[in-house]
């Protein structure tokens, strides 16, 4: 074992590496291009035996990369925001097949307008596709899920495939010192994949991924996923044990961060959320019983975990770095609902939306947000959802907007500008 | 925790510059968060890249909004606000800036309420020598931090530049040498600090905001088109020149090949560059039947135009 500086990129570069990926079917994007290269690379130098397929789009990409795992090989892939929506009918595919394999996402907001710094809308649009989800927040957890996610993936009781989420820039391109695990130890972690007898081999034909018409066979499939994924509750638990038995590092499908006195917590997922720990153990400083849970597995969803940590809080702040267009904040209807008909559930589960396109979250907004959450705690009552966002912040969008004239776009802009103004955004 | 944040333009080396001070601090056994932030993805483009370094492990993340140390590689940046050079600017941080200008200046003209150092290997810089101003400022802010040893510092110049081959990395290190030995009477100017108090603290300016109309809140420009008004033939590193003797006047062929709208042809079909806004992408010259366009080195254009000659393209 090693410690050295490397992007988020470069980690889930030496996952792929470390796991011996067979199979890499590749499709560029900022902000993930840097793990296709670092894999090219190294097959360049001869470092690692993988077989690399520049596709001509994500949807092939994705379908490759089910095709290939049907097959029984190993295989990784990777994306971004605009390409995992453009694979994403066959996201919904792959998983049906029941094709394991892990794919690195890394977030970055969605169009229009298009950016490219990170939320995580793109990740949650693939929530429902049958993909499992690990959220990592370190450029060491991005290491690690790869190889933890090969290992719940190609287990017999899930056989599904996952994604490793990180997020662009904070992760992606932002270098922190990362254990690299020696080849002996992950070859002992993650065995060779053994698809048992779904596998594909030239001479010995067989069919998978069979079409159905009529309910009954579609019911019988989709819920068959769907309990494979809830099976990978027990399995991801299984294979973090194993994971620190061997490698000495913990990851449970939660990080609860000082939550076990904690009366006040936040609830965050993502690299964001380290910065959610500092401020934490601020707050802490000044003797502010503040905690921090952070789902690392969101697919499936640690609901009873989330149930039992929450429990006799006074109040929660869910702080959601993505949005769901009139609804609101994902996580926030996430936890509400692993909450619901629990007699001892927080009174007040605040809303607040922030980090949108990469969009910063001071320490002094989680200062705010712990202390308007402290006064909701206190009157009993939970605030109106709320955007991050500033009054500077809206002198720099008005300057924007006078620089495109838009105050010139039509009499009906004027009026708004005007007249209305009391409904609240977020 | 020290936070550092490096400004520059695209090609100036300041993504190595905070890998190569972050490693420095890495060997000295610091914990370290590196990174850069890309804009637009071009050569030249305003880039920033920033580098904290704490003993203990490091929660913060993204950009640095309190920066003990600002260092700025082209001094042009300070004036455009897209660069944000000035950005959390406070009394306790230090400003290295590689400008002909003398720090007084830089103060008086910023209203600066730091220290204000100037990257002193600018008079001395020889021609083609400006490629390795990343590595100065990688230098000079580890001797400013004042915790990175000359060993270690060059330790991380070998890390980082090794994919360069020796004789790269041993021109950067010579140049490293000097900027560390020129910033020695400031040593450890630069503070590490800055640990925010969750108890007294500016609250955030919090507003909510009001459901507006899709003709002020869509992503629409009405503006006229002011893309004009923007001189992007400074982007160009090369230039067409056209030899209106070979000139068969096609002017179809190359007005129609330019991505930037930027020839036009006069009634008799002479074609005309305009050089306000030709980026030098060498499509047209490429393209002319004739062999007509020629491609000169910008830098070369400029001094010939300088000296009064005929700015020719070499057949």
């Amino acid at each position: 074992m090693r410690r050295e500086l490397m992007t988020g990129n470069a980690a889930a570069a030496w996952g792929a590496r470390l796991a011996r990926a067979d199979y890499l079917p590749a499709f560029p994007i900022t902000p993930q291009t840097e793990i296709i290269e670092t894999v090219a690379q190294w097959i360049d130098a001869g470092e690692m035996n993988c077989r690399m397929v520049m596709m001509e789009s994500e949807h092939s990409m994705i379908t490759a990369a089910g095709a290939a795992a049907a097959t029984g090989v190993r295989v990784f892939t990777a994306t971004s925001s605009q390409g995992l929506l453009y694979g994403m009918e066959m996201l919904y595919t792959v998983a049906g097949w029941r094709a394991p394999f892990v794919m690195a996402n890394v977030s970055r907001g969605l169009a229009a307008p298009i950016t490219l710094e990170p939320d995580h809308n793109d990740i949650l649009a693939a929530r429902d596709s049958g993909f499992l989800q690990i959220h990592c927040a370190t450029c060491q957890e991005v290491l690690d899920a790869s190889l933890i996610a090969y290992r719940v993936a190609e287990d017999a009781r899930v056989r599904l495939p996952v994604i490793v989420n990180l997020d662009g820039f904070y992760l992606s391109f932002t270098r922190e010192p990362v254990d690299i695990p020696s080849q002996d130890e992950v070859d002992a972690f993650v065995p060779p994949f053994d698809a048992g007898p779904t596998r594909f081999r030239a001479g010995k034909p067989m069919s998978q991924a069979v079409a159905v018409l009529g309910g009954t066979p579609y019911s019988y499939f989709r819920y068959e996923t769907h309990l494979a994924a809830r099976a990978a509750l027990e399995v991801y638990a299984e294979a973090t044990d194993a994971f620190e038995r061997q490698f000495g590092r913990r990851y449970g499908a939660l990080d609860a961060y000082r939550c076990d006195d904690a009366d006040i917590i936040f609830v965050m997922m993502g690299s964001f959320a380290t910065k959610a720990k500092d401020a934490v153990n601020k707050l802490r400083a000044i003797g502010e019983r503040v905690g921090l849970l952070r789902p690392i597995l969101l697919r499936p969803f640690p609901d009873t975990a989330i149930r039992q940590l929450l429990a006799g809080k006074k109040a929660v702040a869910v702080i959601d770095q993505n949005i769901s267009m009139g609804m609101g904040g994902v996580l926030h209807g996430e936890v509400s609902a692993a909450l619901n008909g629990s007699k001892d559930a927080p009174p007040v589960l605040a809303s607040f939306v922030g980090g949108l396109g990469g969009r910063d979250i001071s320490a002094e907004e989680f200062f705010e947000i712990a202390a308007e959450t402290r006064r909701a705690a206190e009157n009993g009552e939970t605030p109106p959802p709320r955007l991050l966002f500033t009054e500077s912040e809206l002198r720099e969008i008005r300057k924007l907007q006078a620089i495109a004239h838009v105050e010139h776009g039509s009499d009906e802009a004027e009026g708004n500008r005007n007249g209305e103004g009391e409904e609240r955004h977020a | 925790m020290y936070r550092i944040r490096f400004h520059g333009r695209g090609g100036q080396g300041m993504k190595t510059a905070s890998r190569i001070l972050g490693e420095a601090f890495f060997l000295e056994g610091f914990e370290v968060q590196d990174a850069q932030r890309y804009g637009a993805e071009r050569r030249g483009a305003p880039i920033f890249a920033y580098v904290r370094a704490a003993k203990e492990a490091i929660h913060e993340r993204g950009v640095i909004a309190r920066p003990g140390l600002i260092v700025v590689a082209d001094d042009t940046l300070v004036a455009i606000a897209a660069a944000g050079v000035m950005q959390g600017l406070n009394e306790d941080c230090v400003v290295l800036i590689d400008s002909a200008e003398s720090a007084a200046a830089w103060a008086e003209r910023l209203n600066l309420p730091g220290p204000v150092i100037i990257l002193p290997a600018h008079d001395t810089r020889e021609a083609g020598e400006a490629a390795f101003v990343g590595v100065e400022c990688a230098a000079a802010a580890a001797c400013l931090a004042g915790v990175i040893s000359q060993a270690y510092l060059e330790e991380a110049i070998r890390r980082e530049l090794a994919p360069m081959g020796d004789e790269v990395v041993a021109q950067n290190l010579g140049i490293a040498a000097d900027a560390y030995a020129k910033m020695e009477p400031y040593a450890g100017i630069v503070r590490a600090d800055g640990t925010l108090s969750a108890r007294a603290y500016k609250p955030p300016d919090w507003v909510d905001l009001p459901l507006e109309g899709v003709s002020l809140a869509g992503p629409a420009i009405y503006g006229g088109v002011n893309s004009e008004l923007t001189n992007t033939g400074l982007w160009r590193t090369m230039r067409p020149v056209i030899d209106l003797e070979r000139c068969n006047k096609c002017s179809w062929v190359c007005v129609s090949s330019c991505p930037d709208s930027a020839i036009q042809a006069r009634a008799d079909g002479t074609p005309e560059i305009d050089l306000d806004h030709c980026k030098g992408c060498m499509l047209c010259v490429a393209q002319c039947p004739p062999h007509a366009i020629g491609a000169v080195p910008e830098t070369e254009a400029l001094a010939r135009e300088k000296a009064g000659e005929p700015v020719c393209a070499a057949n």
